[in-house]
């Protein structure tokens, strides 16, 4: 048996207005209705008047994927009734979209996998219906903010496959500066379609609406896949149903079927002409483009020498893609900077921002490379700093961690150790080599970790040659 | 004397600002107890009061009456519907604005069919208007109270809005001047919408003169409306006095069917002989899709203003009615709220657009607006100006149309051009049965001058 799925997948652009009127579309823990004029609150009268900005954002999505943007799209009124959609319609492209075909390719384990898009189109956001004690409230911040909808072709093969695909637009989305594309905050929303079919049958496709946490995706579909399977495996019916999920009870709930279907009796908007983008226009938005996250993980082996694997998990986030190059910038060694920022930086990541400045982290580095402090000096200290929010290099030199730099001072230490040390002394002298590591050992005792190893071991060998 | 005489008078220090509004408050208080033209009114006072200061400006503080589907923040806007009864917008309409700018003053708000549906003004939720000409016959509709306003002498002026005829019509029924513009020319910022694509705000007047110079203060590109057409104002008046020498008129032969009976005909050919007097020639010409322009306006009209009036939910504005469930009170506040026409025009809106339907009616009706348009397009290779009678008939009874296709065959002659996107104006063009009968022109899109031109030639041979 084959699971086929498709996306529906809502993404909120990071605009300053909304997508109809001059309203700030930024309404995140802003008081109800606080963002809200005659238009985006269907007021008799008011008309709209497309954000341009919008448009520019939506458009650099449709060139990242390879679409077809059409030279002209158009709008088109989705009627239904509802509480939190003041007008009663929403705006929406159906017939005309923005932009038709492209793909996304991304990984799964390793292995490369691609979906192509059916469109992508602009719309307007409803408002939230807050449910209270006394029955429900309306918040209209969030009516006509831009979405922007991209429809994949049913190519994704299983719900881990979905997920990774979401996470893949998502880190597309973000390093194009179009969304933050956080699931929790309803900035990335997923509608997905979902069939099991019998091999060369056709399945009957079920839905699930309102997928909001990567797990969702995958847990939601998990259950539908397996679900449909077990109807299949009894010579059962699938329905072609419509579902909401639970995620805290970790269930599908049934919302709608067939015969309840909407009729949205869809028709152009009759407000606003026809949207032309010039080849003008998508040049313009073309030269602004960010650099795409797959030329940027190229970019990062080629420029840096790192490993596809590092650089893929650098890029995952464009802020930490970011970080790194700063870092780089400030250390001047990339091995150096990867590592760090790797294996160190992003246990401590957690915010919406580096937990220690790219200057700091690469004065840090520069001086464990020029013998200045020891590396496990160095990575307590920058556990110190970024738990006290103090700057390291200010932790070094108040503790005295810098190392022993002054090579008499070091060559004292060394005889010190090889006079209350005979045995291994004796050892070494008999041919056993790995006695140094121990009095290197006894040397950073000594200097409470502040000595450099490499000089230690080269001056324990110089004393014990020269005898 | 019209609304330009006024303001000459005014100007020439003739009469005074009070003494004008005394002499419409004098006539309101004798006919409007019969007429009902208006749904409010301001007080005469600020009027005088406010007007002081705007003796400078164009428009020299003078009252200009409004319907009541144009928003204005300081008097509700109703649309004729319960469901707006106490509705007080919070902006004004463009038209609106652009008026106040000039001078003018809200003199009130004028009766009209509910949201603009209909051509009697009696499927209004507070009371028909009645014909100043006739109390016992309608005066025409939608914007019935601003014509007949202006008919009474109650209004010098008054803005009215057009979607099917909603200012020609009542226009030619009261015995006035009315214009629909361009589609896009006047911005519709402000006018509640009955059917997008088509609803148009025009003058209605006392004069010709008075049509250009209220156009002159309201057209002109407004970006809060994205249909609204790139165009520079521009001074319609200025340029009235050219004459219709050697320009062609063409007579639809649609236009003028037997069925309009021998006393309307005869008017047409005198309408016929006095542009050929007046050194114009006339044609007969055909526009075969006329018959089409009825049902394809109904069904992309109906289409429209069934997504158009979906906000009115219960959830805001006047009319909510509780019950136990969101779809319970939307049913029961839309049931409350909505009269007759409209739901009659909601249900059918709704059918055309749904699954299954679409193509069969709002595509078919789109692609019979486009070769309407085509239709107007290629007449105008051949002809300068159209005309024929604004409506089939004079202004009829109360309730003597209830069969709603007897009411919309009143505007069968003033669709085609809404359909078309091109303005049209009706002037008086005579009696028949002893009630005003209107002449309607027609001129390609954005023509206004031109049609201004032409209708100011023949208004004065026609009086
Ligand atoms: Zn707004």
């Amino acid at each position: 048996m084959r699971t086929v799925i498709g996306l529906e997948i809502h993404v909120q652009l990071a605009t300053e207005t909304k997508l109809f009127c001059s309203c700030s579309a930024n309404y995140f823990a802003a008081p109800p209705n606080t963002l809200t004029c005659p238009v985006c609150l269907g007021m008799p009268g008011a008309l709209p008047v497309l954000n341009r900005r919008a448009v520019e954002l939506a458009l650099r999505v449709a060139l990242a994927l390879g679409a077809e943007v059409q030279e002209i799209s158009r709008f088109d009124r989705k009627n239904y009734f509802y509480p939190d959609l003041p007008k009663g319609y929403q705006i929406t492209q159906r017939d005309f979209p923005l932009a038709v075909g492209g793909t996304l390719a991304f990984r799964v384990d390793g292995e490369e996998h691609t979906v192509r898009i059916r469109e992508m189109h602009i719309e307007e956001d409803a408002g939230k219906l807050i449910h209270t004690e006394d029955g429900a409230l309306v918040d209209m911040n969030r009516c006509g903010v831009p979405l922007i909808e991209i429809v994949t072709e049913p190519d994704i093969h299983s719900p881990r496959e979905a997920k990774e695909f979401l996470r893949a637009l998502r880190t597309l989305l973000r390093h194009l500066r179009v969304s933050n594309a956080d699931m929790e905050k309803g900035e990335l929303r997923c509608d997905a379609n979902i069939s099991v079919s019998r091999d060369g049958e056709l399945g009957t496709k079920t839905e699930i609406k309102n997928l909001n946490s990567f797990r969702a995706v995958e847990r939601a579909l998990g259950a539908e896949d397996e679900r449909q399977r077990e109807l299949l495996a009894r010579g059962a019916v699938v329905e072609q149903v419509t579902f909401g999920w639970d995620e805290r009870a970790g269930r599908l709930i049934l919302q709608r079927t067939k015969e309840e279907a909407h009729d949205y009796r869809y028709f152009p908007e009759p407000d606003l002409v026809p949207l032309v983008v010039t080849r003008e226009w998508l040049e313009r938005v073309r030269a602004k483009m960010p650099e795409l996250p797959w030329v940027r993980e190229e970019r990062f082996v080629r420029e840096y020498g790192l490993s596809p694997k590092d650089a893929g998990v650098l890029i995952e986030e464009p802020m930490r893609a970011d970080y790194f190059e700063e870092v780089v910038r400030a250390c001047g060694s990339a091995q150096e900077a990867a590592g760090w920022v790797l294996s160190e930086i992003l246990r401590y990541w957690k915010g919406d921002s580096p937990p220690l400045s790219a200057e700091a982290l690469g004065e840090l580095i520069r001086a464990v490379q020029s013998g200045k402090i020891s590396r496990t000096n160095a990575k307590e200290t920058l556990e110190e700093a970024i738990s006290s929010g103090r700057n390291p290099m200010e932790l070094v030199s108040e503790k005295g961690l810098s190392l022993l730099a002054d090579e008499a001072e070091l060559r004292r230490v060394a005889e010190e150790v090889v006079a209350e040390n005979p045995k291994a002394v004796e050892d070494f002298r008999a041919g056993k080599k790995q006695a140094i590591g121990f009095l290197v050992g006894q040397a950073m005792r000594k200097t409470g970790g502040r000595a450099d190893a490499k000089k230690l071991s080269r001056i324990f060998l110089e004393i014990l040659g020269s005898n | 004397m019209d609304l330009i005489g006024v303001l000459e008078a005014l100007s020439q220090g003739k009469t005074a600002l009070g003494e004008i509004i005394d002499g419409l408050w004098e006539c309101i208080g004798e006919v409007e107890p019969t007429v009902r033209a208006f749904l409010s009114l301001a007080a005469p006072e600020d009027l005088k009061r406010r007007g002081v200061k705007l003796a400078g400006r164009t428009l020299r503080g003078v009252p200009i009456a409004v319907k009541d589907n144009i928003s204005t923040v300081d008097f509700p806007t109703t649309c004729g519907s319960r469901f707006l009864k106490s509705f007080r917008p919070v902006f004004d309409a463009t038209a609106v604005e652009r008026l106040r700018a000039a001078g003018a003053q809200v003199q009130g708000k004028t009766n009209l069919d509910e949201f603009a549906m209909g051509s009697s003004t009696e499927h209004s939720a507070f009371g028909p208007t009645r014909n100043p000409n006739d109390p016992e016959r309608v005066p025409g509709g939608s914007s019935g109270g601003s014509a007949a306003a202006v008919a009474a002498g109650e209004a010098l002026a008054a803005l009215g809005s057009d979607t099917g005829g909603s200012v020609r019509q009542p226009a030619a029924l009261c015995g006035v001047v009315g214009l629909k513009p361009t589609y896009g020319l006047v911005p519709r910022w402000g006018l509640v919408a009955f059917a997008s694509s088509l609803d148009q705000i025009g003058p209605i007047t006392r004069s010709v003169r008075d049509c250009a110079l209220i156009l002159s203060v309201i057209a002109g590109h407004d970006p809060r409306d994205s249909t609204s057409l790139p165009v520079v104002p521009q001074d319609y008046v200025t340029e009235l006095e050219g004459g219709i020498e050697g320009w062609k008129f063409g007579l639809p032969k649609e236009y003028a069917p037997r069925e309009l009976g021998t006393k309307a005909l005869a008017l047409i050919d005198r309408w016929a002989s006095v542009i050929e007097e007046l050194g114009g020639e006339v044609v007969e010409i055909s526009l075969p899709l006329t018959e089409f322009a009825l049902p394809a306006y109904y069904l992309i009209s109906s289409a429209e203003a069934s997504a158009n009036l979906a906000r009115f939910d219960g959830v805001r504005y006047t009319v909510s009615v509780p019950a136990e469930d969101v779809r319970a009170m939307i049913a029961a506040s839309r049931t409350l709220g909505f009269g007759r026409e409209v739901k009659r025009r909601i249900m059918l809106g709704t059918f055309a657009l749904s699954a299954g339907y679409y193509d069969r009616y709002y595509g078919k009706a789109q692609r019979v607006r486009t070769l309407i348009a085509h239709e107007f397009a290629e007449a105008f290779q051949e002809v300068d100006i159209v005309f024929g009678p604004t409506s089939p008939t004079p202004a009829f009874k109360l309730g003597e149309k209830a069969d709603p296709i007897a009411m919309y065959l009143s505007d069968i002659f003033t669709l085609p051009s809404s359909l078309a996107g091109v303005p049209a104006i009706s002037i008086p063009g005579g009696k028949v049965q002893g009630l005003p009968f209107g002449l309607q022109l027609i001129a390609p899109r954005l023509e206004e001058m031109k049609l201004l031109r032409a209708a100011y030639a023949l208004e004065g041979d026609l009086a």
